[in-house]
């Protein structure tokens, strides 16, 4: 069909001209597209880093809000700053040694077939919507027991967990299988040729996979929005209690009708940004470098 | 005949005379026990909700599903106004969304000078990560202004015979700043896994094409469309599923509201969106009850759309790796 369509407009030199104003049409709206892309980021980053910065300073990050005041006073989102650090960490001790242990079992251990099973069913919790894995962490530890940081931190733990998961997977695809039959070859048992050869190679790649999740995390709402969003204005690290963290924060002052409280959301929401951005050119740069030695190891 | 039985054992050895290590089964067993409760937590998700939207499916029955009704005070509710909601958001989002995304990707991998493909890869990838909240803080206090005052009016102007393009909203909160929110969200999404699929495809084939005399796009259309179809298929499911589930950034742009209508400038909500920003207000067990049921419909989607997107992509990858006949 396609090889058929193709010889006929190769030869139909006739209509050249037509043919390759067509063909400069589509490549200039690819350029096009490209370029709404760059300039949408642009936009939006410039949008936050320009109302964000004035409000960017110590107080944003050391004091915490104040609920009711005549008086101008200084204030800043300090609890959120520290809510958000004990959840993401909690989130992070859940996630990473499951989600490692699930991708050792499905590469090392697993048949195919149930390789294939377990990985469609990583790709569907990683595809169910961030609110519904609210309602789920709300029925399973909020109704009953109240709000808590280790309920948000669970919450964002089952977002992480199929992304921490999936990227060891890859990793452990590459570790040559050379590798694990010279260390069982000299008389080395599986377990520890698992995890003193296997897994020391792919330290570079679940570090990437870690941070990656760690950014995505970092800025989930939805989650969080009925698990740990009941908070008072103090600073507090005891996950026992609902912790306010940083994207509950922005959704929160972007709804309140003072501008004072929008310029604390664009600052917030800057420093979300700051750190998503670090994190992902971070992991960039890890990707690359533990890629360029696994490719000379081999 | 002692020398026979020596390699006799040591060949059959990695097959029967397999020593059980305490250390092998341990590890096994601790892995395959993580591996269980990752699949098993998907289904205690589908339980969960099941669980607690059930109240709901006993009092309202499937007839919740189409119902056009939100009614706290009477305790009437459906989920109608917000399946046309997100309908109308995610289908017109995708359709703005797709081709802009597979522009991006051609121009990733097939028109990009060498020195801009890792810089702009990277920053498609960059708009991608940004978080919803703060896409919807810009939706809401820059983006839904300047689309009240500017955009809608003109649109309005221009075509306001058509039912879409009504009046324009007074608060800058719309089903049309949704639209434009959410594609945003979903075009790096569709663009990244596009242009991954524009790169598998073998280099001979579009040479070969090139060789024939096809232009650039004569040869996108005739071999690179056609190899990566499935992928796309998949790509845009992907991208409508994320539309689907996007919560927050549409809560705080598309203003709340039950009905349906076809004026894409008045207020609405979409499934997620009545989610976020009724669940912790919920007056009644009935009306918590329900919003759980929006989410149950919700997770029957992007189980249905994630699945179907998974069987797409094994289906092409099983076509492609079969040998490729000559008669195509």
């Amino acid at each position: 069909m396609s090889t058929h369509s193709l010889t006929k407009a190769a030869l139909r030199a006739e209509g050249l001209p037509r043919r390759r104003a067509v063909n400069r049409l589509m490549e200039l709206l690819a350029w096009l597209a490209a370029a709404l892309a760059v300039a949408i980021l642009g936009i939006v980053v410039w949008s936050v880093a320009r109302r964000g910065a004035g409000a960017l300073n110590l107080d944003l990050l050391t004091k915490t809000p104040v609920q009711f005041s005549l008086v101008p006073v200084k204030q800043g989102l300090a609890n959120a700053f520290a809510g958000s650090l004990v959840i993401v960490a909690l989130a992070t001790a859940m996630a990473l040694p499951v989600g490692i242990l699930v991708a050792v079992y499905l590469m090392e251990f697993a048949r195919p077939a149930l390789r294939t099973a377990v990985s469609l069913t990583l790709d569907v919790l990683n595809g169910v919507p961030a609110i519904v894995i609210g309602i789920f962490v709300y029925g399973l530890l909020v109704l009953g027991h109240g709000q808590s940081g280790y309920a948000g931190s669970f919450a964002l733990a089952c977002i992480m967990l199929p992304l921490v998961a999936r990227s060891t997977m890859e990793v452990l695809a590459l570790v040559p299988s050379s590798l694990r039959e010279a260390s069982l070859a000299l008389g080395v048992p599986r377990w520890r040729t698992t995890l003193s050869i296997v897994l020391p190679q792919t330290i570079g790649g679940i570090v990437t996979g870690t941070v990656l999740a760690v950014a995505r995390v970092a800025g989930e709402t939805a989650p969080l929005l009925f698990v740990s969003s009941l908070v008072g204005t103090q600073v507090s690290w005891d996950p026992h209690h609902a912790l306010q963290t940083v994207p509950v924060a922005i959704f929160e002052l972007a709804e309140s009708p003072d501008p004072a409280d929008h310029t604390r959301a664009w600052a917030a929401a800057l420093v979300l940004l700051i750190f998503i951005l670090f994190a992902s050119l971070g992991a960039r740069w890890l990707a690359t470098r533990s890629a360029r030695r696994m490719s000379t190891a081999r | 005949m002692s020398s026979t039985d020596l390699t006799g054992d040591a060949t059959r050895r990695p097959f029967t005379g397999r020593r059980v290590r305490f250390g092998d089964v341990s590890l096994q067993a601790v892995a395959g026990a993580a591996a269980a409760a990752a699949t098993l937590l998907v289904f205690l998700i589908a339980y969960k909700v099941v669980r607690g939207a059930q109240p709901a499916i006993v009092r309202y029955g499937i007839h919740f599903v189409t119902r056009v009704a939100w009614d706290p005070v009477k305790n009437v509710y459906g989920a109608g106004s917000f399946l046309f909601g997100t309908a109308v958001t995610s289908l017109v989002a995708l359709a703005i969304a797709a081709p802009l995304a597979i522009g991006i990707a051609l121009f990733l991998t097939e028109l990009a000078p060498r020195r801009l493909r890792a810089p702009v890869t990277a920053l498609v990838e960059t708009l991608a990560a940004i978080p919803s909240v703060v896409i919807g803080l810009w939706g809401i206090l820059v983006l839904g202004p300047i689309l009240r005052d500017h955009v809608e009016p003109a649109l309005h102007g221009a075509l306001g015979f058509i039912p879409l393009f009504g009046a324009p909203s007074t608060t800058g909160s719309s089903i049309f700043t949704a639209v434009v929110v959410l594609t945003i969200m979903i075009l790096p999404i569709v663009a990244s896994i596009s242009r991954e699929l524009f790169l598998g495809v073998p280099r001979d084939l579009k040479e070969g094409a090139l060789a024939l005399g096809t232009t650039r796009w004569e040869m996108v259309r005739g071999v690179v469309f056609p190899y990566a179809r499935g992928g796309i298929a998949a790509a845009l499911i992907l991208g409508l599923g994320r539309a689907v589930g996007e919560a927050i950034a549409v809560t705080q742009v598309i203003g709340g509201g039950v009905g349906i209508h076809w004026n894409l400038f008045a207020t609405g909500d979409t499934l997620a969106s009545k989610i976020a920003a009724s669940y912790q207000g919920a007056q009644s067990n009935i009306q918590l009850s329900s919003l759980v049921y929006l989410g149950l419909i919700l997770l029957v989607f992007s189980l249905v759309m994630n699945a179907s997107a998974q069987v797409i992509v094994r289906r092409t990858a099983r076509r492609h790796g079969a040998p490729r006949g000559a008669a195509g």
